[in-house]
């Protein structure tokens, strides 16, 4: 695996309560699965995927946990078209 | 990182010391009882008074939005109306504050606040329009934000107005926390506030409500200096409260006691909020029953001791409308007037069409907010996101609408129709909440004038409710 340079954007994970350590009044979906945040920030030393590493958020402040994404950007969009919508306010259904 | 128990119970079990340090409220100055407290008096010792509000919001971007008519939208109505029906339908721009929605309201007085007491940033745990706006406003007074947002389910899949939600918050500069479904995102808050020592921008304190006040007091003088009348009816899109009470809130403060508040949701019902599997089948992550009907009927139960939002106390009727009546009506707006604007906003929008249709022409009715639109928070991205988690997607009678199943989009604005919700039944169910605190047989005189005048009803009408209470 390539190493990730120090300094670069990335996004990391970190389970912040297992199943057992949760709420105890979700419902039964929901408590079979980990409490888990991501974040984004600036690697602090060089590391590879999958590795426990340490960021800097934006903010300035030091955070922990397993190194997921390199450069996390957003992907979404309008979606596909939707045809139901288009005649909507038309002369069609004046 | 502190030495101190990070595990579930231990933090909760700090949380009254983790909010009075990230407040700077003592709420013990006004709780009278485990019902009780001095409501009035706490807004009051916010310290602002309106003008305060109007100048500290003009400094960041926020308020002095525009009031349109909605000239086609009420023909169109007026066309499907019985004779002499068809109120003027306004439609007060919150698009247009910082950041693309009234929630910046909300934060500004929270942010000229934290500054003022000299707090180095400020904190919100939300996944709405709310983060931008304490983002935005916090960036505009030097402040660092935190954002802790819910945003996936356990795959790792968020919806598009979650994720561009996010986005925004990012984009101002904000440390977005982005963490999978569940209520632990109380218990994120509290441990970030207490490692940041970081300003509570809760949702819910006097300051966020005092905010929103100056949307009720524009929209009052706004209609007088154009049509010389009181609005008759603002519609307000409801989920935790605060939208509903600052705005009517405001509209007292400027005088118009007759003008009817008009609470309305997207009807959610069926679906569990804090089911992971549950989680991408809402297609509005907020303005829905899911939150509105709990915290119309119990406030309390949100990241404050007391909470400011208080609907109930103002509220003289609540709309429900389907999910496909919104997206149809957000359509409708972008043809026929020519704006596009996100389809959460627009929930108010949609109860507007039907009540101005029972309103004779001369009326009005003011729809009280609207919000950006953008890649994901557009009803395409909603709609398409729906279809591909196996929602059924049609048009047809928005009667057929089944939350988390089907959508149906209306095929003529004759069907947008919405659902009135009894009154008397929610006002029922917040006594049943408060006695499940204290039993009714316990209740005091002071008691009995608080919840009466929370749900606004007589203190008379709460103890003929006692006997059905005490037997319950």
């Amino acid at each position: 695996m390539s190493k990730i340079p120090k300094g670069t954007w990335v996004e990391i994970e970190e389970v912040i309560l297992r199943p057992e350590e949760r709420a105890t009044t979700l419902p039964e979906d929901t408590r079979q699965t980990p409490y888990v945040m991501r974040v984004s920030g600036f690697l602090l030393h060089d590391a590879e995927l999958g590795q426990r590493v340490h960021i800097r958020t934006i903010i300035g402040r030091e955070l922990s946990g397993t190194l997921r994404t390199v450069n996390p950007s957003y992907q979404h969009s309008f979606g596909d078209t939707v045809p139901e919508l288009l005649t909507i306010g038309t002369e069609e259904e004046a | 990182m502190s030495g101190r128990d990070l595990s579930y119970a231990a933090v909760m079990a700090r949380k009254n010391d983790i909010m009075k340090a990230s407040l700077g409220i003592d709420y013990n100055e006004y709780i009278q009882s485990p019902i009780a407290f001095d409501y009035e008096r706490m807004m009051r010792d916010t310290g602002y008074s309106m003008e305060d509000i109007l100048r500290i919001q003009q400094e960041t971007k926020v308020g002095n939005t525009p009031l349109y008519e909605l000239r086609r939208l009420t023909e169109a109505v007026r066309r499907i109306s019985p004779p002499g029906k068809g109120a003027t339908i306004l439609l007060k721009d919150e698009a247009a504050n910082a950041s693309g929605s009234f929630k910046a309201r909300r934060a500004s007085i929270s942010a000229y606040e934290a500054l003022q007491k000299g707090y180095k940033g400020m904190i919100a745990a939300t996944s709405g329009n709310y983060g931008a706006a304490v983002a935005s406003q916090a960036a505009q007074r030097g402040l660092k934000s935190i954002i802790v947002q819910e945003v996936y389910d356990s795959s790792g899949v968020g919806q598009p107005e979650i994720i561009e939600k996010g986005r925004a918050c990012e984009a101002y500069g904000a440390e977005v926390l982005k963490l999978t479904v569940g209520p632990e995102l109380f218990y994120m808050l509290l441990r970030t506030l207490e490692e940041t020592g970081f300003f509570n921008a809760s949702l819910y304190t006097p300051f966020g409500i005092r905010g929103v006040e100056s949307l009720g007091y524009e929209i009052a003088l706004q209609v007088r200096q154009r049509y010389h009348r009181d609005p008759d009816a603002v519609v307000i899109t409801h989920a935790g409260g605060g939208n509903l009470t600052g705005t009517a809130r405001g509209l007292h403060t400027a005088g118009c006691t007759h003008t009817r508040i008009v609470a309305c949701s997207v009807d959610l019902s069926g679906l569990h909020m804090a089911s992971d599997h549950d989680f991408n089948r809402k297609s509005f992550t907020t303005g829905h029953t899911g939150f509105g009907v709990p915290f119309a009927t119990w406030p309390d139960r949100v990241d404050v001791p007391r909470n400011a939002a208080r609907s109930m106390r103002y509220m003289d009727e609540y709309q429900l409308v389907t999910q496909g009546e919104v997206f149809y009506v957000t359509e409708l707006l972008t043809k026929l007037e020519g704006i596009e604007r996100g389809p959460a906003g627009n929930t108010s929008l949609t109860a507007a069409i039907t009540l101005a249709r029972q309103m004779d022409q001369d009326q009005i009715v003011v729809v009280q907010e609207t919000e950006y639109t953008g890649a994901g928070k557009h009803h395409n991205s909603q709609l398409s996101f729906a279809r591909q988690n196996g929602i059924e997607v049609r048009r047809g009678d928005p009667k057929d609408n089944i939350p988390g199943k089907t959508i149906v989009i209306p095929e003529r604005l004759e069907q947008v129709w919405g659902k009135v919700q009894d009154m008397q039944r929610l006002r029922i169910s917040y006594l049943k909440n408060a006695a499940k605190l204290v039993p009714p047989e316990q209740w005091s005189e002071q008691d009995i004038e608080f919840l009466a005048a929370d749900i606004k009803e007589s203190p008379t009408w709460v103890r003929q409710q006692l006997p059905e209470l005490q037997a319950a």
